[in-house]
């Protein structure tokens, strides 16, 4: 692209605010109750990585790699890349990570082990995500109907899978937190270049995670 | 022989000024004011519709609607361009099912873009295009932003030399590459440009529009409420009272009117997602226009608000 720099983030918003959040209304609406089941399978997760039981790494990987499968087809692919064609090089991302989180599953499963202030972050991310942004609507004068709900919307699978992410050691934690993190700022600039006042969430949500991630890479006490 | 609007106003453009296209078809009280085509003679009216973001609204059945309902209240006022890319996301397909749903009018004046860096992409990305409008063939193509501008424009007058498009064009936007694209205006014989002109946006009248004038070529203004953000800005201003001299009842009439005036501009292609808007914009194109004096008071009262 010439002149790239005088280009502005408004320039590459091919959508309105409106279309936006109607798409949500339109992909609740598609796949209604489903939600029910991901709520569920989120909730499951975060029992898993709170108690000890067994395999539990394994079913954590397990659901999400079903999960980021299932959004990167369906809404990403199907239903978000109609109204933004850059969508249709960012959707293989989503699938990259369920493949990821196959192959850590495969490998016995993330280790659910850490309980260091980073991980009691990562256990507050899957509150966010999962508890809290189907909440989310009135605080910002949306209906119900545009809720995004973890397993559903992008984002709040994002937020939780990052916050499980942070509850488990070992070297494959931090190669699966790329992909969300790059969602979450993807997703929050194009919320701020819409004016949208909840573009702090995923913006907010994605660097917690790069703080904790860095502090323990920096501080050895840390890891 | 059936007289279709445009075997009328290609007949009528004989004449080569601008006039006002009948409306009794449609049954409005004005139609609207029409400029010519310097390269055919063929007159358009001077108010089209832009699609970028208004139309982009995917599979949504409602917001399909609602574009349909615009697209059906521009050609109700004599509408006639419109215009879109493939960059615009669905605003393609979404212009497909409006002029499906409206029967395929025959006002319909088409304006598409070629926009890939890929020579070789770009006749099947015509193609797409022209399958997504469902119409036969584009009226004008252009090159978007003029990427890939030299291979393009050979694809472009070779089916303009087929007669599978009637005019060809490029643009630029915002005032980018005006360097380059002054030298294309001058190397070839292109129909139509596209750039950005406004109240505030003024760069064009320095070089590009008395050069379009020179070469005879058709100006399409785009962005000119600054896609949106002029309009919001001044309405919260009252409109100045001698607005009513040109007879601009808004401030978007207000900008479209001077952007009109300009003799070099043919066409100016706001868009907007709303019936009122797409009424109130079609019916700036009519007389009185802003002489040069009124449209720098015009520009000096927009610059101190």
């Amino acid at each position: 692209m010439s002149e790239w720099w005088t280009y502005r983030p408004e320039d590459f918003l091919l959508f309105s605010p409106r279309v936006y959040w109607r798409m949500f209304e339109l992909h609740n609406a598609a796949f209604w109750p489903l939600h029910f089941a991901t709520l569920a399978a989120g909730l499951a997760i975060i029992l898993l990585v709170l108690w000890p039981l067994p395999r539990r790494g394994l079913w954590v990987a397990l659901i999400l790699a079903a999960l980021w499968g299932f959004v990167g087809w369906a809404f990403l692919w199907s239903r978000y890349a109609t109204i933004n064609w850059a969508i249709v090089y960012v959707a293989p991302t989503f699938g990259v990570q369920a493949l990821l989180l196959a192959i850590a599953a495969a490998r016995g499963g993330l280790a659910m082990d850490r309980r260091d202030i980073g991980a009691w972050l990562g256990v507050l991310l899957m509150a966010i995500g999962i508890v809290a942004y189907p909440l989310l609507p009135p605080l910002f004068e949306r209906p119900w109907r545009s809720a995004e709900v973890f397993g559903i919307a992008p984002d709040p699978t994002a937020i939780a899978t990052l916050g499980a992410l942070l509850m488990a050691s070992g070297r494959l934690a931090p190669l699966l937190s790329v992909v969300p993190l790059l969602w979450l700022l993807l997703s929050g600039l194009t919320l701020r270049t819409m004016g949208d006042p909840q573009a702090w969430l995923p913006l907010l949500t994605a660097g917690t995670a790069i703080a904790v991630l860095a502090l323990r890479r920096l501080i050895p006490a840390a890891k | 022989m059936i007289l279709t609007r445009r075997t009328f106003v290609k007949a009528a453009a004989a004449s080569g000024v601008a006039f006002a296209l009948p409306g009794a078809a449609s049954g409005q009280a004005h139609a609207p004011l029409a400029r010519t085509i310097p390269s055919s003679g063929e007159a358009i009216p001077a108010v089209g519709l832009g699609t970028w973001i208004t139309f982009n609204v995917g599979d949504d059945p409602v917001l399909r609607d609602e574009c349909a309902d615009v697209m059906a209240a521009f050609f109700e006022a004599g509408g006639s361009v419109i215009d879109s890319s493939p960059m615009y996301g669905s605003s393609q397909p979404v212009i497909g099912y409006g002029l499906e749903k409206l029967g395929r009018p025959d006002a319909l004046f088409s304006a598409e873009k070629v926009w890939t860096s890929s020579a070789a992409d770009g006749p099947s990305q015509i193609e797409q295009s022209r399958r997504f409008w469902g119409v036969e063939q584009f009226d004008l193509m252009q090159v978007h932003n003029l990427v890939g501008w030299e291979a393009h424009l050979d694809t472009l007058f070779a089916m303009k030399a087929d007669e599978r498009i009637r005019y060809v064009g490029i643009t630029t936007s915002e005032g980018r590459r005006h360097d380059l694209f002054e030298q294309i205006m001058r190397d070839f014989p292109l129909d139509f440009v596209q750039l950005t002109y406004n109240v505030v946006d003024r760069e064009a009248e320095e070089r590009l529009l008395p050069l379009a004038a020179e070469r005879g070529i058709a100006v399409i203004v785009n962005r000119p409420f600054r896609q949106g953000e002029l309009t919001r800005r001044l309405e919260g201003e009252p409109l100045p009272a001698w607005a009513s001299e040109i007879g601009a009842s808004s401030w978007a009439q207000f900008i479209l009117k001077f952007i009109l005036a300009h003799p070099s501009v043919t066409v100016a292609i706001p868009a907007t997602t709303r019936v009122d808007h797409v009424r109130e914009n079609v019916a700036a194109a009519a007389d009185p226009l802003p002489d040069a004096a009124m449209r720098e008071r015009m520009t000096a009262h927009v610059r101190d608000l």
